[in-house]
């Protein structure tokens, strides 16, 4: 995607633009049946090029694909499209024939790719990773394969906000105009004035899917009714919990939506000016994200006097340096202002007093994506998907020891155990849930029991956790609760941006009395276990004190995954502090060995490789670890070829 | 407009528009603040100054949260305080307990919290950050083991003085303040002011000592001992000794330095006359010949090294003149020294300022002669002190003396260069007879006396109108010089002080956190020079006896070698 880019020709948008309101074409109509793929000549190929496609080896199997059609000089399209959210199958091709449905095949590495072709461009069915097929009535469809629809991991999803996302060409703006794309805009621009705009949103209920969860049309009042002649419109796609890539993948997946959610937000507000900020890291979407904003600006449906209406704007990218703070707003504001990304003080809210002391208006990726839909369908419409409180539907990232990780999408209100069980096929291996992470490393664990909880915001604030912005871990039994506090608490203490006392120093000592509690005494001196136990006593105290005190969201929810932890498995410290024991064998330091009498041969091979010369015993008799020389390295556990080390 | 809010169960009046930390100050009610700086914007960084507030989930920053119709304040309940004595045991976690061997040791913020919070044991045990003391800078030692990071040095220095040396370094727990790139002081944009030490709460940031091998000169009974001390420290050493703000003790501060071992001790008002006098003739030189004008003023060093630094093609207009520091150091040098028959490496010079880049200054290059500076030891208003109560010596229990001969008589225009805009008062007045034969009706200049960073006057003198200025601010002086640079040509003189309120708030003065005593200071100028009996440096007889025995006069060969310097461009980076 290097190469010039080229917005299609001025005619071509304009039909698709405002096709709607005058007369029909037939020629352009067959044009844009086309761009639906309601209709093709020949063969498209479709390759999940998502960043987690590239990875999963897209970038090879797409090679694969242009090598094989050059071979055998077969004339077929070759489309990159984004992420469709079922990471674990990638990469996934689809391919669509001429009259039929668009069959998606699943993980598709290179060398597979010529028996697959070999086989689906002779209209045969492949015999294995065949993930289903699309639903277009208009089309053939292929006999014994599952709709993509009644596969359990998209039944139950709903996919408002992810709908173009793996499906359309994210490079393509004529394709994002034949879906659809730009009308909402098109409409607010020439029907309605600003006030209005922010009236449809705040009646539709949406709120920031940031994690926040602020009423996003009263947000945008605010700003509106703010004084100050020059205003601005900030995308926060500053995504950075570990396990959370909702927005990376609808920016690589439909950059367009984004656009024009934040071209419509940037009318509402009366702002001219807006920003997208993103993380360097995403690459892939930084890169697609210009493309569009070139291709849009080509066109004219951003710039000087949009669509005729007078409205100007201009987009620019602001890449982040990957700072975890930054993704609070004000934080991220003098982040784009050029100074060190720190948050300051609210009040003053960045609604009145903002960017460059402007009144500024911070959303998330996956808010503004909502908007268009809601322009399109009407403000009633996204209101009676959801809850009461919680509208619309929300997006999640599968992670963790789940069988389908990936992204999925489901109304508000959905259970728990729908998600996880459901649509995420489990846990990985048949093993038992121990616990689910919800919003990232601030968020908070909850345990099995709470799987019947409905995700709203406020039912999961009643259950003790936030909504957070949609990364969803999930624990098998394997996990030790002490070391995955000691994880996230490790991961806060590092993305502290340094500027307030509690979260500063406070996660330091929150992690060093959780590294104390996972080890071993250095000497088994009286005064280390004192200061351990000090530290133990402290650790709610200053848990306390870090959310009653510090200046910004991260160090006031610093502690969340300590605390809630300490709620639900609080079994488990206790054993790690008193007991000196780890139950899922995590922490090292901890874990006792001892040698099964009855399996052991004598081989005094443990004998030989321990360190510390724990281990004794005459050759060919059954061995024995003295435990006070054990230091829990677990050499002899991984050298013993009878399986006669086990952990105590 | 007021209206009433509940603190504490009672209510109090709050006005509209102000923070809660406000309105509790005014209403006598003490929160303890770290971070806040009056008069800049709020940071909320220290969390020192929560309160709890009904219906807030969190403690709210009194600092920097708009006081409202509807709010219940609890200022010293249980939860509040427990926050704020753990946050503050939380800083000492991390803070190296060496209180005894520290500089500020009796005078540290942190302390006094530990102190008020009643921290009696160290609840929070972990590892300490480790980092070297800086001593490569000329004025400054930068001691971050003891940083607390309340940024307040960094605000200082880019919202106050202006130059943005000290930044955030580093994230999370690593978090250090320092100049770019975490270079050394010496190698940075540092102009030595010193006002990150005023603003600095702990001993993260002091003065480098120059008091160190003074005990042994005075007691060396070869070795000739001289003291001079800015007219400025008349005025504020006092604080250090409880005595009244504002009240000027050049008296007995001769005596005591008398009985500390000084052979000779001058006042550097003197030098301060001195350089009215050689500012006056270059200015009136250039004005005549057609040298380049605007003049800029050149006693305070940080602002020559700032115009080194950054505006380095301006040199040119920075008067050659020597700071009353320097023009006092020669002279004891050269005239002193040779009439009292004193070998030159028999003398020792020391000079008592408000100012840590005069420390700076006397090493500078230009300023020494034959490679040895003029000045051996700069100390500041507070080592002062410090080796005044070394020495034993009661201050108030001396019995006022006169400076010694012959550098022992002042102007009170010497006296007001003290003071931001004194400066150009002091000028104006002997410019005004150099240029008119007649001395000013009316000494005062009113426009001078205002409380602003910027101050401007045009005073008509003879055939000529001409423009003063006072900057107070590196700041504004950048601003200026662009505009100079871009074509205006109504000022032809222009004093840049870099300390805000002029040397009586430099670097180097006594460490008062939120009294008024600048305010005290600046009147104590202004009262002396009211009915003072030599408002002129011109008019001072011992400048005109020196110029009759010694300089001739101002463009004599021996005075442009004496009393004039030179600069030069500097790189650092920006």
């Amino acid at each position: 995607m290097t190469e010039t880019i080229v917005a299609p020709p001025k005619e071509i948008v304009d039909y698709l633009l405002y096709s709607r309101h005058g007369s029909t074409n037939a020629m352009m109509e067959d044009y844009l049946n086309r761009l639906r793929r309601d209709k093709v000549d020949r063969p498209v190929i479709f390759v999940g090029m998502g960043t987690c496609g590239i990875v999963a080896g897209a970038a090879n199997t797409l090679t694969s694909v242009k090598n094989y059609l050059n071979e055998k000089n077969i004339n077929a399209e070759v489309v990159e499209v984004g992420c469709i959210g079922l990471c674990a199958h990638e990469p996934i091709v689809d391919i669509q024939l001429p009259g039929k449905r668009r069959l998606a095949l699943s993980r598709v590495k290179g060398e597979m790719v010529e028996n697959m072709l070999d086989n689906v461009l002779n209209y045969e069915v492949p015999t294995y990773n065949v993930l289903g097929q699309y639903s277009h009535t208009s089309q053939e469809a292929w006999e014994g394969v599952t709709h993509l629809g009644d596969l359990p991991f998209f039944r139950l999803q709903h996919r408002l906000v992810l709908k173009n996302c793996g499906v359309i060409d994210p490079s393509s703006l004529e394709e994002y105009l034949a879906h659809g794309g730009y009308g909402a805009l098109e409409r607010v621009l020439r029907n309605y004035a600003p006030s209005k705009v922010c009236d449809i949103v705040e009646e539709s209920g949406l709120r920031g899917r940031g994690g926040g969860g602020f009423n996003t049309g009263r947000k945008w009042k605010i700003a509106l009714n703010a004084p100050g002649d020059e205003k601005y419109m900030v995308c926060n796609g500053d995504e950075s919990d570990p396990g959370a890539f909702m927005d990376r993948a609808i920016v690589e997946g439909d950059p367009h939506r984004l656009i024009e959610g934040l071209a419509i937000a940037a009318y509402a507000i009366n702002s001219g000016k807006a920003f997208i900020y993103i993380r360097a890291e995403y690459a892939v979407a930084v890169e697609r994200l210009r493309h569009a904003l070139e291709q849009a600006t080509q066109a004219g449906i951003l710039g000087y006097n949009i669509m005729n209406s007078g409205f100007n704007l201009s987009i620019q990218v602001r890449e982040g340096a990957g700072a975890f703070v930054c993704g609070e707003e004000t934080a991220l504001i003098s982040s784009i202002e050029g100074k060190r990304g720190m948050p300051g003080p609210k009040p003053p809210f960045p609604a009145t007093r903002g960017l460059f002391g402007r009144p500024t208006v911070v959303n998330n990726v996956e808010t503004l994506v909502n908007i268009p839909p809601i322009i399109d369908n009407g403000p009633d419409w996204f209101a009676g998907i959801g809850t009461e409180k919680s509208k619309g539907t929300k997006v999640f990232a599968l992670a963790g020891n789940i069988t389908n990780t990936g992204l999925v999408e489901v109304n508000m209100g959905t259970t728990l155990k729908t998600l996880v069980y459901t649509i995420g096929g489990g846990i990985k291996n048949g093993k038992n849930l121990k616990a689910i992470q919800f919003g990232g490393p601030s968020g908070s664990c909850l345990p099995e029991k709470s799987l019947d909880v409905s995700i709203d915001y406020e039912s999961l604030t009643e259950a003790g956790t936030i909504m957070g912005s949609g990364g969803l871990v999930v624990m098998d039994e394997d996990t030790c609760m002490v070391d995955i506090v000691k994880f996230f608490t490790d991961f806060l203490q590092q993305a502290s941006c340094g500027k307030c006392i509690p979260c500063r120093e406070g996660s330091r000592r929150l992690h060093e009395i959780l590294e104390n509690i996972t080890r071993r005494p250095v000497n088994e001196s009286g005064h280390e276990t004192l200061e351990r136990f000090k530290g133990v006593l402290q650790l709610e105290n200053l848990a306390e004190v870090m959310r009653d005190t510090s200046l910004c969201g991260l160090g006031q929810t610093a502690p969340n995954p300590l605390l809630s932890a300490l709620k639900h498995f609080r079994e488990e410290f206790e054993e790690h502090i008193f007991d000196r024991k780890c139950r899922a064998g995590v922490c090292k330091d901890l874990r006792v060995f001892a040698i099964d009498v009855e399996k052991c041969t004598g081989c005094t091979i443990c004998a030989r490789k321990c360190p510390t010369m724990a281990i004794i015993g005459a050759p060919r008799t059954p061995h024995f670890i003295i435990e006070d020389k054990c230091i829990g390295c677990g050499i002899c556990f991984d050298v013993c070829k009878f399986v006669a080390v086990i952990i105590k | 407009m007021n209206f009433p809010i509940e603190v504490n169960n009672k209510t109090i009046l709050a006005r509209r528009g102000e923070t809660i930390l406000e309105a509790l100050e005014r209403n006598g009610i003490k929160v303890p603040t770290l971070c806040h700086m009056p008069g800049l914007n709020p940071t909320g960084s220290c969390r020192m100054c929560v309160v709890e507030v009904e219906g807030k989930r969190n403690l709210i920053t009194a600092c920097s949260y708009p006081v409202e119709e509807w709010m219940k304040i609890k200022t010293h309940s249980p939860r509040v305080v427990n926050a704020r004595k753990t946050n503050v045991e939380l800083l000492l976690s991390n803070h190296p307990d060496d209180c005894l061997y520290c500089e500020r040791n009796g005078n540290c913020e942190l302390q006094l919290f530990a102190e008020q919070l009643n921290v009696r044991e160290r609840r929070f045990i972990g590892k300490k950050n480790k980092y070297k003391t800086d001593p490569s800078g000329s004025s400054i030692v930068r001691d971050p083991a003891k940083c607390i990071v309340c940024g307040r040095c960094v605000r200082t220095c880019d919202e106050i003085v202006g130059v943005s040396t000290l930044g955030f370094i580093g994230r999370g727990n690593q978090t250090i303040i320092g100049p770019s790139f975490n270079k050394q002081l010496n190698l940075s944009s540092c102009i030595a002011c010193g006002q990150c030490i005023m603003a600095c709460p702990t001993g993260a940031l002091h003065e480098k000592r120059h008091s160190g091998d003074l005990q042994n000169a005075l007691h060396n009974n070869k070795t000739h001992v001289v003291a001079q001390y800015s007219s400025t420290i008349a005025i504020s050493l006092g604080e250090e000794f409880n005595l009244k703000p504002g009240r000027e003790i050049n008296g007995i501060l001769n005596a005591a330095l008398r009985k500390a071992g000084f052979d000779k001790v001058f006042d550097t008002t003197f030098g301060a006359d001195l350089y009215l006098i050689q500012l006056a003739a270059e200015f009136e030189q250039r004005l005549n010949e057609g040298g380049r004008l605007p003049l800029f003023s050149s006693d305070c060093p940080a602002w020559i090294k700032f115009l080194e630094q950054w505006h380095s093609d301006m040199i040119p207009y920075i008067s050659t003149c020597k700071s009353p520091q320097q023009m006092l150091g020669s002279i004891i040098n050269r005239y002193y020294a040779d009439t009292y028959h004193i070998k030159t490496e028999d003398l020792y010079t020391v000079s008592a300022m408000p100012c840590t880049a005069k420390k700076f200054e006397a090493q500078r290059e230009q300023l020494t002669h034959k490679g040895i500076s003029d000045v051996d030891a700069v100390l500041t208003t507070r080592e002062l002190a410090q080796f005044i109560k070394l020495n034993g010596i009661e201050l108030q229990q001396n019995d006022p003396e006169l400076a010694d001969y012959p550098f022992h008589i002042r102007s009170s225009a010497g006296k007001l260069m003290s003071v931001a805009g004194g400066q150009t008062e002091a000028l104006i007045r002997t410019l005004y007879f150099r240029l008119t034969g007649n001395e000013l009706k009316q000494p005062r200049i009113n426009q001078m006396r205002v409380q602003k960073d910027y101050k401007e006057v045009k005073i008509k003198m003879g055939k000529y109108t001409l423009g003063f200025a006072a900057v107070n601010s590196i700041a504004l002086a950048h601003k200026l010089i662009e505009e100079i640079k871009a074509g205006r040509d109504d000022l032809h003189f222009i004093e840049v002080m870099v300390c805000p309120g002029g040397c009586i708030n430099g670097g180097g003065q006594p460490i008062r956190k939120g009294s008024n005593a600048i305010k005290i200071r600046q009147k104590s100028v202004y009262d002396l020079d009211e009915n003072d009996p030599i408002p002129v440096a011109h008019k001072n007889p011992g400048i005109i006896g020196l110029y009759t025995d010694f300089l001739i006069s101002p463009d004599s060969t021996i005075a442009r070698d004496l009393l004039h310097t030179s600069y030069k461009k500097r790189e650092v980076p920006l």
